[in-house]
């Protein structure tokens, strides 16, 4: 089949970027997304123009790597599906796809569809994590975990950190990821021990990097590739109320 | 240079060996470790719980990895699970069986003191992993669960559902970040190596390109580790993620370090067949699926056309069933992907290309219903159903082998370091625990093990050797290799040829999987190492690489590893020329049973091959170290 697409192109963090319209020929309905990018591209770099610059790694769907905004939906419109994993037989002969970069104030561009995402690892530098050193924990069986806690905080920390989720919402909150990692850890006792500290510190990192107020509208959820619930964000806000309280008490 | 390889194994019983190398090994004061810097490259599983773990013990760290964010590396991909003899089962597992299975698995090719020791350490991997949050499967009980897996008798895996590598990676980078947040560890996101510098014969530091900024820049340290993966990728297609590269041993390599068994490569049976040339990587299905489906071709070469269910029960053939009547369908992983081969071979293939075969479960959806297909692979019925568009419950699967693994690696000794002082290599990166082959649950064991418990602790024993000094990246070492790679990059830039890198990359991993692949033979090998230096230098000529050194360049990134490759290749096909022998994952044509199993030559081949680097276009020196099984007695594999 035959696409157009309309692609942002940007050379770095400091120019201004647009869209490019570019002509996808012959693209089979078994391609992946990103494989019809690299066919575009390969089409580019022999007609001498620089190729399209995006992130991926894994391309099976758990790296969490590849982002983008495919007709104004973050990895495009099918459900539970990174883009690496969307292919092209959802789409029709002639169809004019737009792609964008994930767009937030806390996710820079770096170049086409490329955006810095550290702002991520320094909210888990805060505090998403189990403060233990290597060496001299306890057996494993030692504190048994019911079944319903592990397999809920399993569903939480399914979480690839792509971003989806800031990319989708009108403020640009970052509340899914966040509620993700809070509720992980809070939800099995090797991470109850540093809930307090935990969200207020992961909070706070979370508002300092720019991202936005939660509106309660649920478009990351809707957005994310691997169905993390707005509950999370529910467990959040109540641990985050009892912690300031906690912290006025004390 | 004379080369003599002391694998330094330390003395007594196989099971006594790591204990008296801890009693003896020599400590560095906790005041002084912050005056060691330690360099970490790559941040997978291996990359991630080192530095970590080297942070935590007091020791200044600088990691690298290309990615984004240290929480993207392959090993969150891996599926099944990790094995560890807790025998909480009371199946009769233990240090000793695990230490057993895995040499076994290996095909009697690895070393015996280093897999004991991979054994004993598995069950304190669990326990860290546990008290760091990671969501293992749970019983009623509260208590871990596990799974039987390939190539064991005992349940020893331990697994979070289907995405066992995410938890544990996510595991490691959160032990990582709060190192980042305590100031002990230096990270550089989107950041490749590109040499190691030596200065008086040991490893002090790297030479890297900030992949955002192009700025080619040196690091200097007390000590190296590389944690950078596999060599997968050299085949184009595999498993790997596309970003896996040889690049980081490769270079080391080039700068003394030996590559030891570079053609142990792991195929795996159950990935989705290629569907066209735009294919740029191949998607596995966890084995699990043999199980409850049949594996079968047409009879005769003339219904490959015909749907699936107009070809009648007669007229398949069911050739696992028929040539290994015990295994069947769960013939281990060679065996069941050679057999793939040798139909399609036979243009029995079926699908567009004619390289796939039917994985069938209509005789367990009549007997035990589609609801319980469904509870058991829902997940992987509907990635096969995204990826390929087909409804696997209403016509059977399609499946091939594809690489997956590469068991060999830059040569260690019994303390993960290098030939060359100074430079330690774990994880997938080197060659030291998997032998000729590895089984399923143990690559995440290996990088966890290597990471979080033998490493930080064998890295000691060099610094306290006196050895450990480190210089400044003033250097001339530093000087030279910066300008090095500057000319280097330069060249790739001004070349302007005719062909794209990925054209490079895709006619090297053909040729490489047809003559280098599943199946080798002499012919075979050196038709490719005719073939490959010719594409190597047309390379050199004819590559376009658009766009500028000062910028975020993916062009750039990769003409980069694939000229790597088109160097490393030749060496994996040296090394199979060489290995006239079967063992797994190395299978010579020439060298197997009747029943096509893989046939060993262990008065000639019980030796680790590591590779003496002698220039590019030179045939490199091949230095043995013999393996010698003190405890174990070398068998014929069966699993009839």
């Amino acid at each position: 089949m035959n696409l157009t697409l309309r692609v942002w192109r940007q050379k770095n963090s400091i120019t201004s970027g647009q869209f490019v319209e570019y002509a996808a020929k012959d693209i089979s309905p078994d391609m992946s997304f990103l494989e019809m990018l690299d066919v575009v591209n390969e089409g580019l770099i022999l007609s001498g123009e620089e190729q399209i610059a995006f992130d991926h790694d894994c391309r099976e769907g758990i790296c969490g790597m590849c982002s983008l905004v495919i007709n104004g939906k973050p990895h495009g419109a099918l459900p539970a599906t990174t883009t690496c994993q969307l292919h092209m037989r959802f789409f029709k002969d002639g169809d004019t796809i737009t792609i964008e970069p994930w767009r937030a104030s806390a996710f820079p561009v770096i170049k086409d569809l490329v955006v810095d995402r550290t702002a991520f690892d320094r909210i888990i530098q805060s505090g998403g994590y189990v403060s233990v050193s290597t060496g001299g924990a306890p057996d494993g069986n030692a504190i048994p975990i019911p079944k319903e806690d592990a397999d809920k905080a399993f569903d939480a920390a399914a979480c690839i950190g792509c971003g989806a989720c800031v990319a989708a919402c009108k403020n640009a909150s970052a509340m899914l990821f966040v509620s993700a990692k809070v509720s992980h850890l809070s939800l099995l006792p090797q991470g109850k021990v540093e809930e307090t500290r935990r969200v207020l510190n992961m909070i706070g990192q979370m508002d300092a990097e720019g991202f936005g107020n939660c509106t309660n509208i649920g478009s990351c959820e809707a957005a994310c590739p691997k169905e993390i619930s707005l509950d999370n964000i529910a467990r959040m806000n109540r641990l985050y109320a009892k912690a300031l309280l906690k912290n006025k008490l004390s | 240079m004379s080369i003599k390889l002391d694998s330094k194994i330390p003395s007594g019983s196989v099971g006594s060996k790591w204990t008296k190398y801890r009693q003896e090994m020599k400590l560095v004061n906790p005041a002084n470790k912050r005056k060691f810097t330690v360099i970490v490259v790559g941040t997978g599983l291996a990359g991630a719980s080192a530095a970590a773990t080297l942070g935590e013990l007091g020791y200044n760290v600088k990691a690298f990895c290309f990615q984004d964010s240290p929480r993207r590396a392959h090993s969150i991909a891996a599926q099944g699970g990790i094995n560890a003899a807790k025998n909480y089962r009371n199946d009769g597992d233990s240090v000793y069986r695990l230490f057993y299975d895995t040499i076994k698995g290996g095909d009697f090719r690895a070393r015996e003191a280093n897999v004991h020791r991979l054994a004993e350490v598995s069950v304190s991997i669990i326990d860290q992993c546990v008290a760091q949050g990671v969501p293992f499967a749970r019983e009623y009980g509260g208590l871990l669960d596990n799974r039987s897996f390939g190539g064991a008798q005992v349940s020893r895996t331990f697994y979070a559902r289907g995405q066992t590598g995410q938890q544990l990676l996510i595991g490691a980078y959160q032990a990582l970040e709060r190192q980042i947040h305590l100031g002990t560890v230096e990270m550089h996101p989107r950041t490749e190596m590109l040499d190691v510098v030596m200065v008086d014969g040991h490893a002090k530091g790297i030479i890297t390109r900030d992949l955002v900024t192009g700025k080619i820049e040196a690091h200097a340290g007390n000590a190296v580790v590389l944690a950078t993966g596999g060599y997968g990728n050299v085949f184009y297609l595999s498993t790997n993620a596309k970003g896996c590269n040889v690049t980081a041993t490769w270079r080391a390599h080039k700068k003394g370090a030996l590559f030891a068994n570079p053609c142990y490569t792991q195929i795996h049976p159950t990935c989705i067949p290629v569907s066209g040339d735009h294919q740029s990587k191949l998607t596995l299905m966890s084995e699990s699926l043999r199980n409850d489906g049949r594996v079968w071709v047409p009879k005769q070469a003339k219904d490959c056309g015909k749907t699936a269910s107009s070809i009648s029960d007669s007229d398949r053939d069911y050739y696992l069933e028929r040539k290994y009547p015990s295994y069947g369908n769960l013939a281990p992983r060679d065996i069941a992907s050679r057999a793939a081969k040798q139909v399609c071979d036979e243009g029995r293939g079926v699908g567009p290309g004619g390289r796939g075969v039917y994985l069938d479960f209509s005789a367990s959806i009549n007997r035990l219903g589609e609801d319980k297909i469904r509870e058991r692979y829902g997940n992987l019925f509907d990635m096969y159903e995204r990826i390929t568009g087909e409804n696997a419950y209403q016509q059977p699967m399609r499946i091939y082998p594809a690489i997956h693994y590469t068991m060999g690696g830059l040569w260690v000794d019994y303390e993960l370091m290098s030939n060359l002082p100074g430079l330690f290599v774990i994880g997938e990166a080197n060659f030291s625990d998997h032998g000729a082959n590895r089984l399923g649950a143990s690559a995440l064991m290996q990088g966890l093990a290597d990471g979080y418990f033998v490493l930080p602790q064998t890295i000691g024993g060099y610094f306290a050797s006196g050895k450990g000094g480190a210089p400044s990246t003033d250097h001339d070492e530093f000087k030279k290799a910066l300008s090095e790679i500057q000319t280097k990059t330069s060249k790739l830039l001004s070349i302007k040829g005719k062909r794209t890198v990925t054209d490079f990359h895709r006619e090297l991993g053909k040729l490489m999987w047809d003559n280098v692949g599943m199946g080798r033979t002499q012919a075979s090998l050196k038709q490719a190492l005719e073939r490959i230096p010719q594409i190597r230098n047309e390379f050199w000529e004819n590559v376009n690489v658009l766009g500028g050194n000062d910028e975020l360049n993916p062009a750039l990134e990769y003409a980069g590893r694939v000229a790597d490759f088109l160097e490393f290749a030749e060496l994996l096909t040296y090394d199979a020329l060489q290995r006239e022998e079967s063992c797994g994952g190395h299978f010579r044509e020439e060298y197997q049973t009747e029943d096509g199993e893989a046939l060993r030559q262990d008065d000639k081949y019980a030796y680790v091959a590591a590779w003496e680097f002698k220039g590019v276009d030179q045939f490199p020196e091949l230095h043995k170290e013999s393996l010698v099984y003190e405890e174990v007695h070398m068998t014929q594999r069966s699993y009839k």
